[in-house]
């Protein structure tokens, strides 16, 4: 049994020992913790295994379930995969940390589920499981929306319905799209699943540039539903502010990763060639600068922390698609620290917008006022989540932005401003608005006097703990990037990219 | 002589040590309490103390750390210690210390003393970053994190609303700067072949591929170039990016001191100093700078002739004395550009700021002091006679003013204002720019006068001035040494261990002398026969009091292009997006299927059945129907 398998069953077994009335709290974060800790041995541990060191797969391992088709449970590990299992160990940890005790069991059962899932979606090597597993991941996420969510009864009807119904198609279009490259990259007669058996198919005989092109755009369609790409975004902000906080966490901070996860592990590997067709490119700068810019406006419009930090999460994806669109190394790797840069800082203000909200009750700017004085610890902390998500240097978040735009902008000595270019130098804007928003929330929140009758306690060390957890990764990773780089050094993300 | 070798860990340790004092402050201020003030103002000692035992060492250029690296193309934290490092690095530290100990008087009674101290840490840490930065990308993320430093202090105290917008617009002014700034790094990257290093790009722009572009490229470089001095016009608060300085001044007095004065707001006149090479590599890029620069000068020196407030008076001198070392750098590009000959170590705007950090700060200690005596109170007509009641304040107050005005001989601001007139005065054909910065100085002469007769001379006006006592030791002392930092010339050959600061540029011109010195009598005279024992201001212009109506003009603008705007698309994409991809798919499902009955009847097994059923429905797909499909 490899420890991946492991590290992936750890959080389902949790959820189902609390379905069968194991004590919630104690068994939820006791696996949170254990998995964590797997799961950061297993991360120094890849450093060292000889397919680190040849850009492969670590920890393999594959159980046969079909013949033919060909599918297997196969598990393995490269240094996105383990980066991606660190974001969502660590977001799970702090989610099921900070449930409050008064919760109902199925909060974690939820926060587990989800966990599970994501974690067999990053580490799974065949495309049906990892598609499987995402969707496991999504059930949870519904029904948690839908009947613990916040707003009125019919109101989060409504959103959960949404989310579902948009997510459901943006799945099915996704699962179109596998299908055919599948269907494509199949040789010999036998339907195979498995990641690298197509990946060898894809080197060896690949499709036309055209091809490639329109497979590619009806998966980026399918996984750019699952990451709110512009236009396919309006899930997105209400499903954030309408989800309990443990689900908002784990979605906005974890699972809305995989469709980039997704994009950089299979669209891009097997249809190299997909992106840099000019329709494809073009359609795709426009979409994320759509991200951008469209969303960094709307969300200025925004006068609720809930739906600020929403529609802010939508906005951050298109510099990661913009890392996407390039394509270059640098690009790429920068684009897989900002997804975790991105998990971890969502995530951490999504707990203290959830704290906020539990304890004076709204979210509205307007309503708010004057917390630095009365919570200070507090305010640091959201200080940090803050700061991250305008792109400080010194937290993770700039360490990924700078290397997109680096990467965009290129290094080859070329004084042309082209497309990518002039996409880059608009994405700088969103950096401006990102600023205008962030700090105006933050200046009305914690600044200024207190209303009247408004109170918050700071909270204690135990409740502290998440809280730091996350805002240390985000100064840890935004200091050394090179920390989580170095998990990235032999893969060569971009080296099937210039084919 | 000690030399230290190309290993030394000096400069290393003058970057981490301030950011060790600020991580200590920051996680430990409970149990430390008083000790993190200690911690803090010992670091800011030890840092004094390695800028000058660096003073003669070798040049160097230590890595420290990688940062992010793809492929070939790597970005380190590395630092680059040569003779411009080296004289700012003394200047931020000397100042830095002097305002640590200023604050220990100024700051004894405030509840957030911990906090000021920690951040004057942090603030000190990115500071030294972007002092000993080798690289430009290091230079940015230091300059981004003095730009935090900068809002945290600026909103210490954050429950005043003023305070919170001031910082907060800070903090916004920058970011549109270094937006051009980023762009300006991007493209010197992409045409450097990923090397941003500056001794790289110094290479490259001497006989690399930069030569080339520079040579066939004017457009490209000029953008390049610009967008680098956008990062200077947002931190040093050049037009039409100034608004934000002035109302920092609501921050602590020594913070004004040290970093909307002395050092902060100087970084960016560092900076194209730093990149000499890039503006010289482009005529119109230099020219645009030198005009921004006398623009800046002479427009914030007519703001401050009406101001009341004695921090807003000393900032538009701040802007204006800026404008003046920016005008520097662009007209000595436009001198040296194009001759491929090499500036020399010294660059005139540096000498500027090296005075003008020392006399600023003293100016502004000094008025901090008198803010302190007068029981916060910050209009300068409700003081006057402070001259008996805060002699030691009134003499150093005199001798900083002396020196912003150029005082022929005695000052420092003397000989460094001369160098920049003098480089104004050598550009081919003659520029008009001579005289703005003459018509510069002679507004400065006018309105450090009134600003020293009014506050100092004359009557006590109120009972605030009139009860006034000299500032405590602690802080009096950082004036005086100030004062004599000011009066020392740096100018003389004799003063060896200032070398780092001396200028390349010094031939004195008689006209030069001349109208400085016809300047300086005109506008210290009109001043003194206008203001001298009066209670009020017998000028009232409108239009310098309300600083050319720049911050209405900006709310206006940032209403209908930010927030109309904002409003608008967020309506339009709730309309159109919203209604088009979701609402309606939505409400047509609804209408169709019984499922929609069963999400409204909102049981868990409801949802747990249907979502259950969707996903066996798509294994079946795959795992069944695909292959028969497909084969």
């Amino acid at each position: 049994m490899s420890i991946l398998e492991i590290v992936i069953l750890l959080p389902v077994v949790a959820a189902l020992a609390v379905w069968l009335g194991a004590p919630a709290r104690a068994t939820s974060v006791g696996a949170a913790v254990l998995n964590l800790l797997i799961v950061l041995g297993l991360a120094f541990q890849f450093k060292d295994t000889a397919a680190a060191a040849e850009g492969g797969l670590a920890f393999q391992n594959a159980r046969v379930v079909l013949e033919n088709p060909a599918i297997s449970f196969g598990v393995g590990a490269d240094g996105v995969s383990i980066i991606m299992a660190l974001l969502t160990v660590l977001v799970t940890f702090a989610a099921v940390w900070q449930i409050a005790p008064d919760k109902p069991a199925i909060y974690h059962i939820a926060s587990q589920l989800i966990a599970g899932g994501a974690l067999g979606a990053f580490l799974s090597t065949d495309v049906f499981f990892i598609y499987a597993f995402h969707e496991l991941a999504l059930i949870p996420t519904f029904l948690m929306i839908g009947l613990y969510g916040h707003g009125e009864d019919s109101y989060r009807k409504s959103v959960a319905w949404k989310t579902t119904i948009y997510l459901g198609a943006g799945s099915l279009v996704l699962l179109a799209g596998l299908a055919w490259v599948v269907l494509e990259y199949s040789g010999g007669g036998k339907l195979t699943f498995d990641l690298n058996a197509l990946r060898a198919q894809a080197a060896a005989a690949p499709l036309s540039a055209d091809k490639q092109g329109v497979i590619f755009f009806v998966l980026l369609l399918g996984f750019g539903t699952l990451v709110s790409l512009f236009p396919l975004h309006s899930w997105a902000a209400p499903a954030y502010a309408a989800a309990p906080t443990p689900v908002a966490m784990l979605h906005a901070g974890v699972l809305k990763k995989f469709g980039l996860y997704g994009l950089l592990r299979i669209a891009l590997p097997l249809l190299p060639l997909g992106p840099h067709v000019e329709w494809v490119q073009k359609a795709l700068l426009f979409m994320l600068l759509g991200n951008i810019l469209i969303m960094g406006f709307v969300t200025i419009a925004q006068r609720s922390l809930d739906q600020i930090l929403g529609n802010s999460s939508v906005m951050h994806m298109g510099y990661i698609f913009l890392g996407l669109a390039a394509g270059t190394e640098m690009a790429l790797q920068g684009a897989v620290l900002l997804m975790f840069a991105h998990g971890i800082s969502v995530a951490l203000l999504f707990a203290q917008a959830g704290r906020l909200r539990s304890q004076i009750g709204t979210l509205e700017l307007d309503k708010l006022g004057g917390l630095g004085a009365h919570a200070p610890v507090f305010t640091i902390l959201f200080a940090f989540g803050t700061f991250a998500s305008i792109g400080l240097p010194g937290l993770a978040n700039f360490s990924g932005e700078v290397m997109v735009f680096l990467g965009a902008f290129g290094s080859t000595g070329s004084t042309q401003i082209g497309p990518l270019q002039w996409a880059v130098i608009l994405s700088l804007w969103g950096v401006v608005m990102s600023a205008v928003y962030m700090l105006r929330a933050y200046r009305e929140i914690f600044q200024g006097t207190a209303k009247a009758g408004l109170f918050m306690k700071d909270p204690v060390f135990s409740q502290r703990i998440p809280l730091i957890l996350l805002a240390a990764a985000l100064l840890v990773v935004g200091c050394y990037p090179t920390l989580l780089l170095d998990l990235l050094k032999n893969l060569s993300l971009a080296k099937v990219a210039a084919m | 002589m000690p030399v230290q070798d190309a290993v030394s860990p000096l400069p290393s340790l003058l970057l981490l040590l301030p950011f060790f004092s600020a991580l200590v402050i920051l996680l430990g201020h409970r149990v430390l309490k008083g000790a993190s003030v200690a911690i803090s103002v010992a670091s800011a000692t030890v840092c004094f103390a390695i800028s000058l035992m660096l003073l003669h060492s070798k040049d160097s250029a230590p890595v420290l750390l990688p940062f992010v690296s793809a492929g070939k193309i790597k970005v380190a934290i590395e630092l680059l210690v040569d003779q411009q490092s080296r004289g700012m690095m003394l200047i931020v530290t000397s100042i830095g210390l002097l305002v640590h100990i200023f604050s220990l008087g100024y700051m004894k009674d405030d509840e957030g003393r911990v906090r000021f101290f920690g951040a004057l840490s942090l603030f000190m840490f990115s500071m030294t970053g972007i002092v000993l930065a080798g690289n430009l990308i290091m230079m940015f993320i230091f300059w981004e994190l003095v730009g935090l430093s900068s809002y945290l202090l600026i909103g210490h105290w954050f429950e005043k609303a003023s305070a919170a917008e001031a910082s907060k617009k800070a903090f916004l002014t920058n970011r549109i700067g270094d937006f051009g700034f980023m762009i300006g790094i991007l493209m010197l990257f992409a045409a450097n072949f990923g090397d941003v290093s500056f001794l790289g790009l110094k290479q490259s722009f001497a006989s690399g591929a930069l030569h080339q572009v520079a040579a066939n490229q004017t457009t490209f470089m000029a953008v390049a170039a610009i967008g680098l001095f956008m990062g200077a016009v947002g931190k040093s608060a050049q037009f039409p990016l100034h608004v934000w300085l002035p109302d920092a001044m609501e921050g602590p007095t020594p913070v004004s001191a040290l970093i909307h004065a002395a050092t902060m707001v100087a970084a960016g006149v560092f900076m194209l100093v730093r990149c000499a090479f890039v503006i010289e590599a482009s005529a119109a890029a230099a020219e645009i700078i030198a005009w921004i620069g006398g623009i800046t000068a002479l427009m914030a020196a007519l703001m401050a002739t009406q101001q009341n407030d004695i921090k807003r008076v000393l900032a538009y001198s701040t802007l204006s004395q800026l404008g003046y070392m920016v005008m520097a750098v662009g007209l000595l590009a436009m001198q040296v550009g194009g001759h491929h000959h090499e500036a020399g170590p010294g660059h005139p705007a540096m000498f500027h700021l090296y005075t003008h950090a020392f006399f600023k700060a003293m100016l502004f200690l000094g008025s901090g002091a008198v803010i302190y005596a007068c029981h916060h109170e910050q209009d300068i007509w409700k003081m006057g006679g402070l001259r008996k009641h805060m002699p030691v304040t009134f003499v150093t107050f005199a001798i900083g003013t002396a020196s912003l005005m150029g005082v022929p001989y005695l000052t420092s601001g003397f000989w460094s204002k001369e160098a920049i007139l003098g480089v104004a005065f050598e550009v081919k054909g003659g520029s008009p720019l001579f005289w703005i910065g003459v018509a510069t100085a002679m507004l400065t002469a006018f309105y450090m006068t009134r600003l020293f007769v009014v506050a100092f001379l004359g009557k006590p006006r109120t009972d605030a001035a009139h009860h006034s006592v000299e500032a405590p030791i602690i802080m009096v002392l950082p004036l005086i040494v100030l004062a004599l930092l000011t009066v020392v010339t740096v100018f003389d050959k004799t003063a060896v261990w200032l070398e780092a600061m001396l200028p390349q540029h010094a031939e004195t011109h008689h006209t030069v002398l001349i109208a400085s010195a016809l300047a300086l009598v005109l506008g210290s005279g009109t001043a003194w026969v206008l203001y001298k024992g009066k209670d009020k201001d017998p000028l009232n212009i409108k239009l310098f009091a309300n600083k050319f109506y720049f911050d209405e003009a900006y709310a206006v603008i940032v209403k209908v292009f930010q927030d109309a705007l904002a409003w608008i698309i967020a309506g339009l994409e709730r309309l159109i997006v919203d209604g088009l991809m979701a609402r309606l798919p939505a409400y047509l499902a609804a209408r169709v299927g019984s499922a929609a009955r069963i999400l409204q009847g909102g049981h868990l097994q409801g949802y747990t059945f249907l979502l259950g059923l969707g996903v066996l429905l798509v294994i079946y797909v795959v795992v069944f129907v695909l292959p028969a499909v497909g084969h």
